[in-house]
């Protein structure tokens, strides 16, 4: 059974400018312990997509599935990483984490101890008491990705978690996600349009079309695991590179094309 | 890594910015230090009072019309060696307090609802705006009709002065809270309720704090309004007595407590707010 099914989704938008639609019609489903990267240009609609299977916001027209139930809203079967840094600043890192086990029936003290034991996975346990604002972009995107795991769900939602980090910290935080994945293996759809990124944390990678999004390209990557930083410069990624930088410059070149036609028309 | 470091760290970058600072070109936005607070603001308050002190000694202007600083403490000494300074005083922070607390009670759940809740804004909102635009002293007479010169009274030219601007104040400092906090809540399954009591209300709990804080000073001027206007006591009803009998001296004192008095609370709210959202000063770095 399927960890995730998207059926027939499409979303539009009405604004008071007009009718913006986000995505066509879209059917895909995600394995249990598969680690997906859904790649797009900007605006192509994979915040839209992604935010739709949170239950965040509802589609247009398709329904979502988790585990073969339809769901119509958000649930602790699924937990998110945003883009954004949105640890509470109100919060200590550990209280951070034991904020999403709060109306789990369980004792005080396996809440404090499972949000250790989390905080540990990332390496952030050090740092319990410490509050947000004293934390690097990197330390906090690793706080809020213990926040998501703590409490198990089966699928975990990634919006482009470490886009607003620099290349360094980056580098480092796919390997300590890719450690972490290998380890609890589970139903992840993360969503960048960063190609590189894609290719060495996933199984497989989806590219989605320029707005209204659809998707254009599933490609299985078959890299070995463990993996680790021998696999940014191995053979195998840079041949997945070259295929998606093309899929990609194509999305690119007809969006060109079709705005220069506008243009001219 | 660890935060032990993380202090002496940034001390050495705010240090190695201070000594880049003389090259900016201009002056504009640079936080004032505490001493240069404490300097400045006493200089400005000391060249004041001398000054003060200077025109009523030289016998420039006729003490009715302004009292020396010695006329002006003796009068105060003498109404509160009677204990009718401090009977005053007393009642007026009673009133402020019931009155203050009455209208905090009920903006404090109203703005967070139209902060929050798009139909309680679309109620409220033209409703409270309209009257927000009223003046609080036009209601006075009003007020007199339905009250007396009661309690009640007091209460009312408070609330009225200070409700409506602490409801849309509330509503605007709970709208900020951001979108992506709610939606983290949102995944974890909370409801309405818990959103706002978990999220909404902590994360704008700093701003709705200074909201209040700002609504204090405004309540106290309209306490003194309605005392001026009508009450058998409190501290602005002495300053009305004391024009009756020509007491100049003893007016001048009154408004200088009244403006200690807001003073020392408005550093007792800001103190508390600090205690209180520590996480907050940090947060803004
Ligand atoms: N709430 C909204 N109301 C109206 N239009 C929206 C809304 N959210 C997104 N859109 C539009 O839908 C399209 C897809 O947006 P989306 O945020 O999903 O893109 P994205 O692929 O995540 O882009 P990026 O990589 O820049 O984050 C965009 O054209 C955007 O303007
Ligand atoms: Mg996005």
């Amino acid at each position: 059974m399927s960890a995730v099914r998207i059926v027939n989704v499409t979303k539009t938008y009405t604004t008071r400018s007009g009718r913006t639609q986000a995505l066509s019609p879209i059917n895909v489903s995600f394995r249990p312990d598969e680690f997906t990267a859904i790649l797009g240009t900007s605006g192509c609609g994979k915040s839209t997509l992604l935010h739709i299977v949170a239950g965040l916001e509802q589609p247009s027209t398709g329904h979502i599935e988790v585990n073969g139930t339809a769901v119509s809203g958000p649930g602790r079967d699924r937990g998110m990483v945003f883009q954004n840094y949105t640890l509470f600043p109100w919060l200590t890192v550990q209280q951070n984490v034991e904020f999403a086990l709060r109306d789990l029936p369980m004792s005080r003290r396996k809440r404090h101890d499972q949000a250790r034991e989390y905080l540990g996975l990332v390496g952030m346990e050090a740092f319990a008491a410490a509050h947000p604002s004293e934390l690097s972009g990197g330390m906090r995107q690793r706080v809020a990705i213990a926040r998501a795991l703590s409490y198990q769900p089966r699928v975990l939602l990634m919006d482009e978690p470490f886009g607003a980090l620099d290349a360094q910290t980056r580098q480092g935080m796919q390997m300590l996600l890719t450690r972490v994945w290998e380890e609890h293996r589970m139903s992840v759809l993360f969503v960048t349009h960063d190609i590189e990124e894609a290719v060495c944390l996933s199984d497989r990678v989806i590219v989605m079309s320029r707005r209204p999004g659809a998707i254009k390209a599933d490609l299985a990557i078959d890299i070995p695991r463990p993996r680790g930083i021998d696999t940014l410069t191995s053979a195998e990624l840079n041949g997945y590179k070259a295929e998606l930088l093309q899929l990609i410059r194509e999305e690119a070149d007809d969006a060109q094309t079709a705005a220069s036609a506008k243009r001219a028309g | 890594m660890s935060l032990g470091h993380a202090t002496p760290a940034t001390g050495e970058l705010s240090t190695a910015r201070r000594a880049v600072q003389p090259v900016r070109r201009h002056q504009l936005f640079h936080q004032p230090s505490r001493t240069a607070f404490w300097i400045w603001g006493s200089a400005v308050m000391a060249a004041l009072g001398i000054v003060w002190f200077g025109v009523t000694a030289l016998e420039f202007a006729n003490p009715y019309f302004l009292p020396s600083p010695g006329a002006v403490w003796t009068a105060g000494y003498e109404m509160a060696s009677t204990g009718q300074l401090w009977a005053d005083t007393s009642e007026s922070m009673r009133r402020i307090v019931i009155g203050f607390l009455i209208s905090t009670a009920l903006a404090l759940p109203i703005g967070l609802l139209m902060g929050s809740v798009g139909r309680f804004e679309a109620a409220l909102e033209p409703f409270i705006d309209f009257v927000r635009y009223m003046p609080a002293v036009a209601f006075v007479p009003l007020t007199i009709v339905w009250f007396g010169v009661d309690e009640g009274q007091k209460y009312s030219i408070i609330f009225i002065g200070t409700f409506f601007q602490q409801a849309l104040m509330i509503m605007d400092n709970v709208k900020r809270t951001p979108l992506d906090y709610v939606r983290v809540g949102e995944t974890l399954g909370l409801g309405t309720t818990k959103l706002l009591r978990r999220i909404v209300l902590p994360s704008s709990g700093p701003a709705i704090w200074d909201t209040l804080r700002i609504s204090f000073g405004w309540a106290w001027t309209w306490l003194v309004v309605a005392e001026l206007v009508a009450a058998r006591d409190g501290l602005g009803q002495r300053i009305v007595v004391s024009q009756r009998y020509f007491d100049t001296d003893r007016i001048f004192f009154l408004i200088g407590l009244i403006g200690v008095i807001g003073l020392v609370l408005d550093q007792l709210f800001k103190i508390a707010g600090r205690a209180l959202f520590r996480w907050s000063s940090t947060e803004r770095g």
